[in-house]
């Protein structure tokens, strides 16, 4: 293999898409109304279009013949890399909100300082997902705003969520092995560095949205690492069906 | 489905120079999140340019009632085409 710090610091931000992308494609025809409906399946066509090019880059640097389906759907849970706050499930509206706000803000920071990466394929793939990136913190931002500032209900419910979700943020700032090495390298991104940014950028929007900035110590982590909350286990089971129970089957 | 948000009518240019058209209808809340729908629900193949987005309460529009009154008095009047001149035969796009 070309490198194995590259082939996973690759899965470590593609693993993040495909999940999103997974858990938000349950939402399919579950919408609360036709139009954000359409929009939450938009998004995750968005994060699973992303997901692929990182995989064939990935399949192509493997050096094992693998395809981009083998790395999708043929790991075992252990073996992803995405982050705990993305395999979190859609309990309600507000969520799936808080989830993809919290997400989309450290997404587009990544990919702002990954489209300079020495890396074209990464730096190719960073830029064309930076528009569609935007579209979705653009989305999901200003949902968190209507929630937050809009009836007692529909507040309570934002705060909830954003209480629930909020120790798994931190973990978006952590380093792998890989990320350091490809850091140093200049193809990936020191993402330590963009926790200021992201906490200022998020709290502003929560002050805007009159919702509380959650005051918890305490921080979830482990999925980089690949140990999962108790969800990721049904995720990929859904995920991983057809191509378990049909080996090699093409669509 | 119980929807209390207003409804929406969406105007799309597909391209530039064309006119914006009529592509249909959805509910939002306000105008900032009818033109985010209207993007996701018309636009998602490409389909456009632009969108304006008009509350539909704010269009007024002729009773079908009074279509008879209104359109039927034009059906006999075929001299209103400009049809009966003599075009040279220079002039090729008419």
């Amino acid at each position: 293999m070309k490198s194995e710090h590259l082939y996973n610091y690759i899965l470590g931000i593609a693993d993040n898409s495909l999940i999103l992308g997974q858990r938000l494609g349950e939402l399919c025809g579950h919408g609360p109304s036709l139009e954000t409906d359409i929009a939450g399946t938009n998004i995750s066509l968005d994060l699973i279009g992303q997901t692929r090019s990182y995989y064939q880059y990935a399949a192509k640097i493997s050096g094992e013949n693998k395809t981009e389906d083998d790395i999708a759907f043929l790991r075992l849970e252990r073996h992803y890399k995405n982050v705990l706050l993305v395999e979190q499930p859609n309990t309600h509206f507000g969520y799936v909100i808080g989830r993809q706000y919290l997400f989309d803000v450290f997404h587009l920071l990544l990919l702002k300082e990954l489209q300079s990466s020495k890396d074209e394929t990464l730096a190719a793939i960073a830029k064309k997902g930076i528009k569609e990136v935007s579209y979705h913190k653009r989305f999901s931002g200003d949902w968190v705003k209507r929630l937050g500032d809009g009836t007692p209900q529909s507040a309570a419910k934002m705060q909830e969520a954003i209480h629930d979700l909020w120790p798994y943020t931190q973990e978006l700032f952590d380093m792998t092995d890989a990320d350091t090495a490809m850091a140093l390298e200049g193809v990936g991104v020191d993402v330590s560095k963009l926790k200021k940014a992201y906490y200022k950028e998020v709290t502003d929007l929560f002050e805007l949205a009159t919702l509380e900035v959650p005051q918890s110590t305490y921080f979830s982590r482990g999925g980089k690492k690949g140990v999962h909350s108790e969800h990721m286990g049904y995720l990929l089971a859904d995920l991983q069906y057809m191509q378990r129970t049909y080996p090699n089957m093409q669509w | 489905m119980d929807n209390n948000w207003p409804l929406w009518e969406i105007f799309v240019r597909s391209k530039n120079g064309l006119e914006h058209r009529h592509f249909g209808s959805l509910h939002a809340a306000d105008e900032e999140m009818a033109l985010e729908n209207a993007r996701d629900v018309y636009t998602r193949r490409n389909e456009g340019v632009s969108i304006w987005v008009v509350k539909s309460s704010n269009i007024t529009a002729s009773n079908p009632e009074n279509n008879g009154e209104l359109f039927e008095p034009a059906q006999d009047k075929v001299y209103r085409h400009p049809t009966f001149y003599k075009l040279p035969d220079q002039v090729k796009h008419m």
